[in-house]
C-alpha cells in the first residue's frame, strides 16, 4: 500500500526522544493495546513501537506528495474546465494529506524537515505506485478509481489505528478520499460513453494500471516481515493479502459496469471460496521499482528535491523577515 | 507602436472577455506550481488560488458565450480560439519564473482585480455584479496573501531582495497594459457595464505603491514599453501556454470528457 | 540564520458558530499571519470552518502524562456532581 515499502529496511530520519524500557510502562502500555484504546503523543511507548510508526507514517505522507506529481503531469492539459478543477482540487488533497501526515509523524519527535531529508536522500521509500508514468488523460481517471480505491481500502481500517495522532489524520483523509474515486470512475464512465479512441484509451490504461494497484498492497502475508507486529500493535489491522482479495472482489464488478476488461485471463469467480481468484503477481517487476529501476523513479525524486531546494530562499527569506519584524517590534517598545 | 485594431466585437462581449480571459490564463499559470511549491502549506494556498481562478474564468466564460449568442460554451471558449482572440492582459500570461515572480505577479494582479470587483458590483449586467459579489472576496484574499509573500521577500535576505526586485522590474512595465483606453472600456464604461480600467490606475497604485514600499522596493519609473495582450496581440508565452492548455481538445475534436 | 525550518503551529477550528474551536491539525509558517492563512487554506477547503485560532506549538502548555493519576483520577469518586446520582420520583425526573 502506501505504505507497502514498511517490509524494507529503511535507515535515517529518526533522532526523536528514545524512551527508557520500563516493565511498569509496557504492561500498560499492553493493556492499553489489547483494550484496543488509544496511544497519545506524550504518553509513554516502547521504542520499536514509536519507530515503526515513524517509518509508516512518514512513508505513507511521502507517498501522498510524491503521488502528486503523475497525476499534476495533467492539469495543465486538463480537457475541460471542470476537470481541470476538479483534478486540481484532487491532487491539492492529496498535497493535504501529506501535511496531516507529516504533522502525525512530528508528534512522535521527529521533524519535517527531517524526514523530507530522509526522503530527499533516497533513504526513505514511497509507494512505487508513483513511478509509472501517466500517459494519457484515461490514466487520470484510472488512477482516481483504482490507486485511490486501494488507498481508501488500506486507509479505512487505519482511522482505527492505536496511535491518535495518525488515526485522526486518517478518519480526515478518508472523508476527503471519498471524492477521488468517484471522480476517477465518473471521468471514465464519460469517456467509455465517447468514441471508440477514447474507449480504447482507457482500456489502455486499465491493462497499465490494473497490475502495479494489485501490488499496492504489499508482498504477500507470508514474505511479509513487520506485518505480525504492526497487527498486534493495532497499526496494521488488516492483512496484505486480505485487503487486496477485497480490492480485487470490489474491483471486477465496477470493471463490468464501465465496459473494461482487466489483463488478467485467470481472473475469475470462484464460488467455493467466494472470492475472485487472480493470476500470479509478477513480484520481480514490483521488487524492481521498489528498489529504484521504474520508469519514474528518478524523476519524480528529482523533481520533488527540486522544489525543495528551489524553495530554500523563500523560506529562509520568510524566517529572517520575521526575525527582523520581531527585532524592529522589540526595539520599539 | 499604434493601439492594435484587432476584429471588433461587442464592448460588453470584449469587458467581459477579458476579465474571464484574467482569470483563465492567470489560473492555468499558478496551477502549474502545484506539486512543486516551496513548502507544502503554499502548495495548498497557490492551489486554492489557482481553483477561484478557474472558477472565475468558468462564469466569466459561460457568461461571454451567452452574450455572443452563438452556442459556444465555457471550454469552447477557453481551449478552442485562436491565439489573438484571447484577451487577457499579456502580465498574466508571463510564465510564473520562481516564486518571487509569481507573488509579485499575483499581487499588482489580484489588487487590479480587486477594484475591478468592487466596480463591478454596481454593474447593469446583473450576471456580472453576482460574479462581481462572490469574485471580490477570492481576489482580496489573492492581494493580501500575495502582498504579505512580497512584504516578506523584499524585506528578507538579501538574496530574496533582489530576486524580488528583479521580479518586480521584469513585471512593472507590463502593469501600464491594465490601464490603457480602449474604446470598448469606454463604450462598457459608457452602458454601465463596468468602470473604464483607465480610470483605476490612481486607485490602484495607491493600493500597491505602500505595499512595495514595506517591502523596501524600489518602484520602477514608467518607460515607453507596452504590451497589448488585452487587445488580442499577445507576447510569445501565450502561445505556449494554449498549446498545451488546447491539447486535448485539439486532438480530439468534439469528443465528450 | 539559526533555525532553518518554519516553526510549527497547532490548529484550532470553530466548525459553526456557537461550537467551540477543536484542535484539528498544525502547520508550520514564519509568522502568525501566514500561519493563519495556510491555516486556512490547509483545514477548511471545504467549508469546514468559520473561525480559526493558531497557537505556536512550543507555546502551548502540556500536563505531564505521567501525572495522569493525581490530576485526573481524583475527579473519580465525585459520582455526586452528576445529575444521574439523584434518583427523583418520575414526574419530576425531567429536572
Ligand atoms: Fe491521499
Ligand atoms: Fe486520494
Amino acid at each position: 500500500m502506501y505504505t507497502q515499502a514498511l517490509d524494507i529496511p529503511q535507515q535515517g530520519a529518526d533522532k526523536g526522544p528514545k524512551a527508557v524500557e520500563n516493565p511498569a510502562y509496557q504492561a500498560e502500555f499492553d493493556a492499553k493495546i489489547d483494550a484496543g484504546g488509544y496511544i497519545e503523543a506524550k504518553d509513554w511507548m516502547p521504542e520499536a513501537y514509536r519507530k515503526t510508526l515513524v517509518r509508516q507514517i512518514s512513508q505513507h505522507a511521502h507517498s501522498e506528495i510524491v503521488g502528486m506529481l503523475p497525476e499534476g503531469n495533467w492539469i495543465t492539459r486538463a480537457p475541460t474546465l471542470k476537470r481541470k478543477a476538479i483534478l486540481l482540487a484532487k491532487v491539492q488533497d492529496e498535497g493535504g494529506h501529506g501535511l496531516y501526515l507529516y504533522a502525525a509523524a512530528e508528534t512522535l519527535g521527529v521533524s519535517r524537515d527531517e524526514l523530507l531529508d530522509a526522503l530527499h536522500t533516497g533513504k526513505a521509500k514511497y509507494s512505487s505506485i508513483f513511478n509509472y508514468p501517466t500517459l494519457t488523460w484515461a490514466d487520470i481517471g484510472v488512477i482516481g478509481w483504482l490507486v485511490d480505491g486501494a488507498a481508501i481500502m488500506n486507509q479505512i481500517p487505519l482511522c482505527k489505528c492505536s496511535y491518535g495522532p495518525y488515526a485522526r489524520a486518517m478518519v480526515r483523509i478518508c472523508k476527503e478520499e471519498s471524492f477521488h474515486q468517484r471522480q476517477g470512475y465518473d471521468l471514465l464512465l464519460t469517456m467509455m460513453k465517447g468514441t471508440d479512441e477514447q474507449r480504447e484509451m482507457v482500456q489502455d490504461a486499465v491493462n497499465r494500471w490494473w497490475w502495479p494497484s494489485i501490488m499496492m498492497f504489499g508482498p504477500h502475508d507470508k514474505d511479509s516481515v513487520h506485518s505480525g507486529q504492526s497487527a498486534r500493535w493495532g497499526i496494521k489491522r488488516i492483512s496484505n493479502d486480505d485487503l487486496r482479495q477485497k480490492f480485487v472482489d470490489a474491483t471486477v464488478k465496477q470493471a463490468e459496469v464501465l465496459g473494461v476488461t482487466m489483463p488478467d485471463p485467470a481472473l475469475q469467480w470462484n464460488a467455493e471460496r467466494g472470492h475472485y481468484d487472480y493470476g500470479a503477481i509478477d513480484w520481480d517487476e514490483f521488487w524492481n521499482v521498489v528498489n529504484g529501476h521504474g520508469q519514474g523513479n528518478v524523476d519524480r525524486l528529482a523533481a520533488r528535491v527540486k522544489a525543495w531546494e528551489d524553495g530554500a530562499w523563500v523560506r529562509d527569506a520568510a524566517l529572517e523577515h520575521e526575525r527582523k519584524r520581531a527585532a524592529r517590534e522589540d526595539q520599539a517598545a | 507602436m499604434t493601439t492594435p485594431n484587432p476584429a471588433p466585437l461587442a464592448a460588453h462581449l470584449e469587458y467581459v472577455t477579458r476579465l474571464g480571459d484574467n482569470a483563465l490564463i492567470l489560473g492555468q499559470r499558478m496551477s502549474e506550481w502545484c506539486g512543486h511549491a516551496p513548502v507544502l502549506e503554499e502548495d495548498m494556498a497557490l492551489g486554492n488560488m489557482s481553483l477561484d481562478l478557474i472558477g472565475q474564468a468558468r462564469m466569466l466564460l459561460t457568461h461571454a458565450g451567452k452574450l455572443e449568442g452563438q452556442g459556444r460554451d465555457e471550454d469552447q471558449l477557453a481551449f478552442l480560439r485562436t491565439e489573438m482572440n484571447y484577451r487577457n492582459l499579456t502580465l498574466c500570461e508571463l510564465p510564473n519564473a520562481d516564486f518571487g515572480r509569481t507573488m509579485v505577479r499575483n499581487f499588482l494582479f489580484a489588487s487590479f482585480q480587486v477594484l475591478l470587483w468592487e466596480r463591478l458590483l454596481a454593474s447593469h449586467d446583473s450576471e456580472l455584479a453576482a460574479i462581481a459579489a462572490k469574485s471580490i472576496k477570492e481576489a482580496r484574499y489573492h492581494a493580501q496573501h500575495a502582498g504579505d509573500w512580497v512584504v516578506r521577500l523584499g524585506d528578507g535576505t538579501a538574496e530574496s531582495h533582489e530576486r524580488t526586485q528583479a521580479a518586480l522590474d521584469y513585471l512593472w512595465p507590463y502593469t501600464a497594459e491594465f490601464f490603457v483606453v480602449t474604446p470598448s472600456d469606454e463604450a462598457a464604461a459608457a452602458a454601465g457595464i463596468g468602470p473604464a480600467w483607465s480610470e483605476l490606475e490612481a486607485a490602484w497604485e495607491a493600493a500597491v505603491v505602500p505595499v512595495l514600499n514595506e517591502a523596501t522596493l524600489t518602484v520602477p519609473a514608467r518607460t515607453p514599453f507596452k504590451s497589448w495582450g488585452k487587445f488580442g496581440r499577445h507576447s510569445e508565452h501565450l502561445g505556449h501556454l494554449l498549446s498545451e492548455m488546447q491539447y486535448m481538445q485539439r486532438t480530439y475534436p468534439g469528443a465528450q470528457w | 540564520m539559526e533555525r532553518k525550518e518554519w516553526p510549527l503551529w497547532e490548529v484550532f477550528v470553530r466548525s459553526r458558530n456557537g461550537l467551540d474551536h477543536k484542535h484539528c491539525g498544525s502547520v508550520h509558517a514564519p509568522d502568525a499571519k501566514l500561519a493563519l492563512q495556510v491555516a486556512r487554506d490547509v483545514y477548511t477547503r471545504r467549508q469546514e470552518g468559520v473561525s480559526i485560532w493558531v497557537v505556536q506549538a512550543d507555546h502551548i502548555v502540556a500536563s505531564d502524562p505521567d501525572a495522569k493519576p493525581e490530576l485526573f483520577d481524583p475527579a473519580e469518586d465525585k459520582i455526586y456532581r452528576h445529575p444521574t446520582f439523584y434518583q427523583l420520583p418520575d414526574e419530576v425526573n425531567h429536572m
